[in-house]
């Protein structure tokens, strides 16, 4: 039952952030369509060790779509050609023997090139340390059944806090916005009463340190939610806005 | 391997025993094992503990320092909170950010006794459970613990804002999970480890802001720095440049996580390893209970050779799936040759055999019963797909609830299967089979969570402590929380309230000398043999031997054998490995090499493990002990006890010592989900 199919791929490899890239061509053959896209490139990185060359450096962990680790911008989508998964878990089965696959690093500014496709997203950390959490202590809280949150803001909440951090909306924006990334945290916490207390400082804080950062603009051009991963409506960007207005006006 | 060569002509009798030291009765004191556990009746331990513990004086907490490796849940929860109550906190992970550690792809969800449901549950109901789901193996103190503190982690979760499924009246949901009677299990769709660690995420990133948690990326521990005998730092390499780095610090929190990736497939993340408790056994921390390693039900079986990793399916869909494989042998061999679908089989064919063996928990009896009874039928040729593989059906629930209630419930995960296998689960049964997920065993911890190593801690899934033989679903998450956010934060204070004179340690002091340059010397030895094999070929190879001698039904002869091969791999590993590229450099092969030469010595002592225990307890399946219905047939009176490790030498034999195994409150009985 199992078919298997060979590819032609196109391959980013940059020693390091301040070295010239370039597209380097490999084949890989009889890779099952059951495979993931990464277990293809295991096999690439296997043919690449075995001849004593330094195997293709990608970001990678869970291998089920949660961690957010995994990046890779495969013919010109992040995460791939299919909508609402990471790459991960993109299979072979996606494609066609034959085919010619181009795999290029994430691209954007405020994520600069480690090393072939894996790249620095330590500013989504910064971004966080801003303001993106209740600033409560450990020990204090009241019995959780205490503050009845409604199952429609809770499920909201729920789906903007589905974001993985993995960078394809920066990626996938001409202008190499975050701000479907920040609008996700800020809309989770603007939704919930227990990010009440800080909501308008919190806005103030992530939307500066993402400006801080070098992330651009947002222009509405809705690349981000087309290949979020997770689905990540931009309809949290028009509630950052509203949140960030409201803090200014506030000040 | 000179440890275990004389055991093929003894394999008859009880041989095993001259392959290691077995001193539980000697008197010398270094060896008596002393769990500190706290005097009183079981339910009033832990309120005379924090009544009586010592604690630090604010203005003192600053001047203290604590390292903490890793940033899963109970890493993460730990380094915050730790950092709340003002301590000075290091906090390390492998990843390129905290938030990636693989706590994040726990799918279903929390245990807690809150009793929202009010269908019987309590503090105690939570904890029996919990003990006789884990075989009464585990230690009755700390469970009891545990399931004390679960509430508070509800609690603590909520007001950090994770957003946990509601019903429509605004109260917090609950779901069933293995092994439980009760509706205690609280999550947010199939991502509540990623909601968890979210929450415990943001609130270290408040402590990062504030200054009292320093946070590193891209840091794989190499090695734990003992001075005058105690924890006093660790050395790190930097992924990213390959440089050895040395951090100090009055305390050491191991949060590494488990050792599931001995079998290579797993449902672990790629990077997920056992070295850190490696590191902690050559220092003179003890190993306890290797041999019980979970092996989940439901997982997507495997597609072929190439593979990677396996994906679990959440425990969460027994609830309303039905398990089954047909009963007939002409139907399954059918069904395997693509004659017929699982759809051609009426109901009165399929065997639903959960159901038909424990009619009082069927679909939701707990993960070692549902494993071994999917490898029987399997066993007994009655698999489908490759032959490994079961029905998990949804078709019932589906008829009786309708699609978009079942929708509702488990949508992404059907959405997850259809993406992996290229099957509907609306219109055709999942196919699903056991899988490596979860180490009960680990590193030896007392009931303050610290190692045999003073000032070195343990918690989360990389210690021993709650889960016994078997851990219940939903209850890892529970653990991680309970010892990171309510546990640790406590009983560091009682070992660090006489560190307040201790001033802060250089990291130029010899012991760290010693301790980086053998580091520089292991890697420079693995460098150098420049074979033929990758890290992964030989991981691989490792991985066939765990699970065929090692997995889910063991003997003698299978764990003698597995013993033999590992020690034929390392030799292999020693000749013939292969690391591309530079040690001081961005290194992925360097990283893989490190963490298999750690993977080969956790392999060997899970089978020295697996092979002294004669009994079968939960998930450690000793196929000559069971009844005659097929159940694991404990020995209370031989084994009742955690079996600890002390290292001896690296060729040498591990001495076993014993820590009695004590239950006040709890009637030891024979675990029952018949009936």
């Amino acid at each position: 039952m199992e078919t298997t199919i060979n590819v032609n791929l196109k391959v980013w490899r940059q020693r390091g952030p301040k070295e010239p890239g370039q597209f380097v061509k490999y084949r890989v053959e009889n890779v099952s369509t059951g495979s993931s896209f990464l277990e293809m490139l295991d096999m690439l990185n296997q043919q690449l060790v075995d001849k004593g060359e330094e195997p293709v450096v990608f970001d990678n962990d869970c291998r089920e779509g949660i961690c957010g680790m995994c990046s890779l911008y495969i013919n010109g989508h992040p995460h791939g050609p299919v909508q609402g998964i990471t790459t991960c878990q993109l299979h072979m089965r996606k494609f066609n023997n034959e085919d010619e696959i181009t795999i290029e690093p994430w691209r954007s500014a405020a994520f600069p090139v480690i090393r072939d496709l894996m790249v620095n997203r330590n500013a989504f950390d910064q971004i966080q340390q801003a303001g993106g959490y209740v600033s409560f202590n450990c020990g204090g809280a009241q019995d959780a059944n205490n503050l009845p949150i409604s199952k429609e803001i809770a499920d909201e909440a729920m789906d903007s806090a589905t974001c993985i951090g993995c960078g394809a909306c920066v990626a996938a924006c001409k202008n190499g916005s975050a701000m479907l990334f920040v609008s996700a945290k800020v809309s989770q916490f603007a939704l919930l009463p227990q990010g009440q207390v800080e909501r308008a400082r919190r806005a103030r804080a992530m939307v500066a340190k993402m400006d801080e950062l070098g992330f651009g603009n947002c222009t509405n051009t809705g690349a981000c939610e087309a290949e979020c991963p997770k689905n990540i409506s931009i309809s949290n960007i028009a509630r950052l806005n509203r949140e960030f207005i409201k803090a200014k006006c506030a000040d | 391997m000179a440890d275990l060569k004389n055991l093929e002509g003894m394999i008859d009798s009880t041989p095993i025993m001259k392959d290691y030291a077995d001193i539980e009765s000697s008197k010398l004191p270094e060896f008596q094992i002393d769990s500190k556990i706290p005097e009183g009746p079981v339910a009033e331990k832990w309120t005379n503990y924090k009544a009586h513990q010592k604690l630090v004086n604010p203005a003192n907490k600053r001047h203290l320092d604590v390292i903490v490796v890793g940033t899963g849940l109970a890493g993460a929860s730990a380094a915050s909170t730790l950092g709340e109550l003002g301590f000075n906190v290091y906090n390390f992970c492998i990843q390129d950010s905290p938030r990636r550690a693989h706590s994040i792809a726990a799918q279903g969800g929390i245990n807690a006794a809150k009793n929202y449901q009010n269908d019987g549950d309590s503090t105690y109901r939570l904890f029996y459970d919990t003990v006789k789901g884990g075989d009464f193996r585990s230690r009755e103190a700390n469970v009891y613990r545990l399931a004390e503190v679960s509430s508070n982690i509800i609690d603590q979760c909520v007001a950090q804002g994770v957003p946990f499924a509601r019903e429509y009246g605004g109260l917090l949901a609950n779901r069933s999970f293995g092994g439980a009677q009760v509706s205690r299990t609280f999550y947010a769709k199939g991502q509540t480890g990623q909601q968890l660690l979210l929450g415990a995420y943001s609130s270290l990133n408040r402590q990062i802001k504030r200054g009292t948690v320093k946070s590193f990326n891209r840091r794989e521990m190499l090695d734990i720095v003992i001075i005058d005998g105690r924890a006093r730092g660790v050395i790190m390499r930097n992924l990213l440049t390959g440089e050895i780095e040395r951090y100090a610090a009055h305390a050491v929190v191991l949060a590494t996580g488990g050792y599931g990736r001995a079998f290579f497939l797993s449902t672990n993340a790629m990077g997920c390893n056992g070295s850190a408790a490696i590191q902690a056994f050559r220092k003179g921390a003890y190993l306890a209970n290797l041999a019980f390693t979970q092996i989940h039900p439901t997982c997507i079986p495997v597609h072929g050779e190439d593979q990677s990793k396996l994906t679990l399916m959440s425990e969460s869909l027994r609830n309303d799936g039905r398990i089954w494989v047909p009963k007939k042998k002409e139907d399954a061999e059918a069904i395997r040759a693509g004659k017929k679908r699982p759809t051609d089989i009426p109901d009165e064919d399929r065997d639903f055999y959960l159901e038909r063996r424990y009619p009082a928990f069927g679909n939701l009896c707990p993960r070692d019963i549902a494993s071994r009874a999917a490898k029987e039928r399997c066993d007994a040729g009655f698999g489908v797909g490759t032959g490994n593989a079961v029905y998990l059906d949804f078709k019932y629930a589906i008829d009786r609830l309708g699609k978009d209630v079942v929708a509702d419930r488990y949508g992404n995960l059907f959405d997850m299967y259809k993406m992996i296998s290229d099957d509907d689960p609306y219109e055709t049964p999942m196919m699903i089979f056991p899988a490596s997920h979860y180490t009960m065993g680990g590193i030896w911890v007392d009931y303050e969570l610290q190692t045999s190593i003073k000032g070195l801690f343990a918690i989360g899934e990389c210690n021993f402590s709650d889960h016994g033989a078997n851990r219940l679903g939903a209850s890892a998450l529970m653990q991680g929380l309970a010892d990171g956010y309510f546990v640790l934060p406590y009983t560091m204070q009682n070992y660090l309230s006489d560190q307040i004179k201790v001033p802060r340690f250089s990291t130029d002091a010899p012991e760290f000398d010693k301790a980086e340059k053998e580091v520089r010397a292991r890697i420079e030895r693995l460098m150098a043999i420049k074979g033929k094999q990758s890290p992964d070929q030989l991981h691989k190879k490792l991985g066939h031997v765990m699970w065929n001698l090692v997995g889910m039904g063991r003997t003698l002869q299978t764990l003698v054998k597995a013993v033999d091969e590992i020690a034929k791999i390392k030799k292999e590993f020693y000749a013939d490995l292969r690391i591309v590229g530079s040690a001081n450099d961005l290194n992925t092969e360097l990283e893989k090499a490190l963490r298999l030469e750690d993977f080969l010595e956790i392999a060997r002592m899970m089978a020295i493990d697996a092979l002294h225990r004669n009994e079968s307890c939960g998930a450690h399946f000793r196929e000559e002990y069971q009844t005659a219905d097929g159940e694991a047939a404990r020995n209370d009176k031989d084994y009742m006890y955690v079996g600890c490790w002390k290292y001896t030498g690296d060729n040498e034999k591990p001495i076993l010592l014993k820590e009695p195994l004590h239950y006040e409150s709890i009637k030891v009985q024979t675990r029952n989900y018949k009936s």
